[in-house]
């Protein structure tokens, strides 16, 4: 893995401490050359692994790296799933069900049609696999040797206690994708933790550090613990100045 | 350790649950929801007791406190039923749709001493918890003027209807957007008790309102608009914030920043003269359960201290909620679409 790892927030308007600068850099980086361009800088500069999120934008910029290929053949993506807004917005207007008929693949509503509605409909993992699917197909051809569980749904799950959909997670990202599963969360300690209890030890997760320990719940101590125990490979974010 | 249940696991309701379930104080008794969807997705992979019926729930496990996440239309009935039962309760926001049935909610938890709180998260957002602070310190002088926005992109194009597109269900940009704001100007501000004018627009919805346009006043006469739209998609998420000018400075907050102009040296803390600016990062308390937000981690952590004894049942009660449920019915007056 890289030492630094370029992420994508900048180019999709998302910023921790700043509506406002968030909203400028959307405008900044409209055009998809001006994200491709950055890229191609943070490449120059020897960064070669591009961290991001499942955004609908994403679909042109894979596409675009995935017609120079020789220019990025060592170049990595990191994706990182889902793109949560999106199931948010759509949950707000279309409802548990309509949200399900609009994003879950076309397998899943042919199963409907045969029927078979009730026996997916209560096969969870089979349906988060088909939406894990759904939302890296606009990867495919191109290198993601790590594929992360974006922190809201990583936080989520870990809250429910829903251990066998994160242990579900990590068995299908290593077997159908062959990559490493990594996990984006605001509770790092307690993550590495319920993981262990699963047998997924050493996991890849990225989570903030910083020396006021924002968004580092279970406190800055705890983190460093952890950290020092060696029972995680660490990614740091949101280390702020 | 307290015993909490829940009533409404949907897109609030889980969220709240997760945080439950991760709270040290907290045991989870109970879920209730009347989607099989959601009790079979609940009952295959949690360790939660889930109930397709709230009643059983209740009667069964007796627990200290529930939180209540169901549409709008269902509160009052379960919170009756509730406070019947002297059970404490949370409740989601919009408090009620009928201020009659809203006022005696609110006597019965003063009758049968029941602690209460209403989801109004953004009190629990550190930038707004400093603009509080500001506020009351007086240092901003006196409050002329304020002026608040809202906006997001939940509906963004005529689509198929859910109970956000009814308005006899608590749907509408109104109830599910303005109402957080109106709440957070009582708040910080002072209670709106007039509302001079109003539209109502509808871009794409049929029968409920897209965009909310207003003119308000306090009950201490300081004059102010609100402009709320969840039709916009520039914003990527719902997005507030509150512009208030005072005699001797001005301020806009939302829920990252906090920008602050004071006219005269030494008027707040270490704030200067001049212009100043904070971030969430310098602002946020911090929690031990982090999702989507440290507000509703401290929501609830308020919640649990207040049924433990250890904090006054001051933020968010059913009475400050109905004080904004009584703002939407003044709005509502003044349809104009």
């Amino acid at each position: 893995m890289n030492r630094i790892l370029f992420g994508d927030n900048q180019f999709f308007g998302v910023n921790h401490v700043s509506d406002e600068k968030a909203r400028q850099q959307s405008m900044r980086f409209k055009d998809d050359f001006s994200i491709l361009n950055t890229i191609n800088y943070a490449i120059t500069e020897g960064c070669n692994t591009f961290m991001c999120t499942t955004h609908d934008r994403m679909l042109n910029i894979a596409n675009l790296i995935r017609n120079d290929s020789e220019k990025y053949d060592d170049f990595d993506i990191y994706p990182c799933l889902p793109y949560a807004h999106k199931y948010a917005n759509a949950v707000t207007e279309l409802g548990i069900m309509g949200t399900i008929k609009q994003y879950v693949p076309g397998n899943f509503i042919g199963s409907l049609f045969k029927g078979g509605y009730a026996l997916v409909s209560k096969d969870h993992v089979k349906m988060m696999e088909l939406m894990i699917d759904a939302e890296l197909k606009m990867f495919r051809g191109l290198s993601t040797p790590v594929i992360f569980l974006q922190n809201v749904i990583t936080d989520l799950l870990l809250g429910l206690g829903m251990k066998d959909l994160l242990k579900a997670f990590d068995d299908y990202i290593r077997k159908k994708y062959g990559a490493e599963p990594g996990y984006i969360t605001m509770n790092m300690p307690k993550l590495v933790d319920v993981l262990a209890s699963q047998g997924i030890h050493r996991p890849i997760v990225c989570s903030s550090i910083n020396h006021e320990g924002f968004r580092m719940s279970g406190g800055i101590d705890l983190y460093e613990k952890t950290l020092k125990s060696g029972r995680v490979r660490a990614i740091g974010d949101k280390m702020i100045e | 350790m307290k015993k909490i249940g829940l009533i409404g696991a949907g897109k609030m309701g889980i969220s709240h649950l997760s945080i439950l379930g991760a709270h040290p104080d907290v045991d989870v008794v109970g879920v209730a929801d009347t989607s099989t969807i959601v009790t079979d997705v609940l009952k295959r992979h949690t360790s939660f007791d889930v109930y397709s019926d709230y009643v059983q729930l209740i009667s069964e496990k007796k627990p200290d406190a529930v939180f209540v996440s169901v549409p709008t239309k269902y509160h009052e009935p379960i919170v009756e039923h509730l406070l019947d039962r002297h059970i404490n309760v949370f409740v989601e926001k919009p408090f009620s749709l009928n201020a009659i049935n809203g006022k005696k909610l609110v006597q019965d938890t003063k009758q049968k001493k029941i602690y209460n709180q209403v989801g109004y998260h953004n009190k629990f957002i550190g930038t707004f918890m400093e603009a509080k602070r500001i506020v009351d310190s007086g240092s901003l002088g006196t409050l002329q003027y304020f002026t608040g926005n809202m906006n997001g992109p939940v509906v963004t194009k005529r689509k198929e209807q859910t109970w956000r597109s009814k308005p006899e269900e608590g749907g509408g940009c109104l109830m599910d957007y303005a109402a957080h704001l109106i709440d957070l100007i009582n708040h910080i501000i002072a209670p709106i008790t007039s509302v001079h004018g109003a539209d109502l627009l509808s871009f794409y919805s049929e029968s409920v309102e897209d965009a909310v346009s207003c003119i308000l006043e306090t009950q201490n006469g300081i004059h102010g608009n609100i402009n709320v739209n969840w039709s916009d998609e520039t914003f990527r998420k719902m997005s507030t914030s509150l512009t208030i000018l005072g005699s001797k400075g001005k301020m806009t907050v939302d829920s990252t920043e906090l920008k602050v102009y004071f006219r005269e040296a030494n008027a707040f803390g270490n704030y200067s003269k001049g212009w100043n600016v904070k971030h969430i990062n310098e602002l946020s308390p911090h929690v031990d359960f982090y999702l989507r937000g440290e507000e509703y981690s401290l929501q609830i952590d308020h919640f649990i201290k207040v049924l433990e004894g250890k904090l006054p049942n001051n933020i968010n009660t059913f009475e400050t909620a109905l004080q904004t449920d009584l703002v939407i019915q003044q709005i509502k007056n003044h349809k104009t679409y």
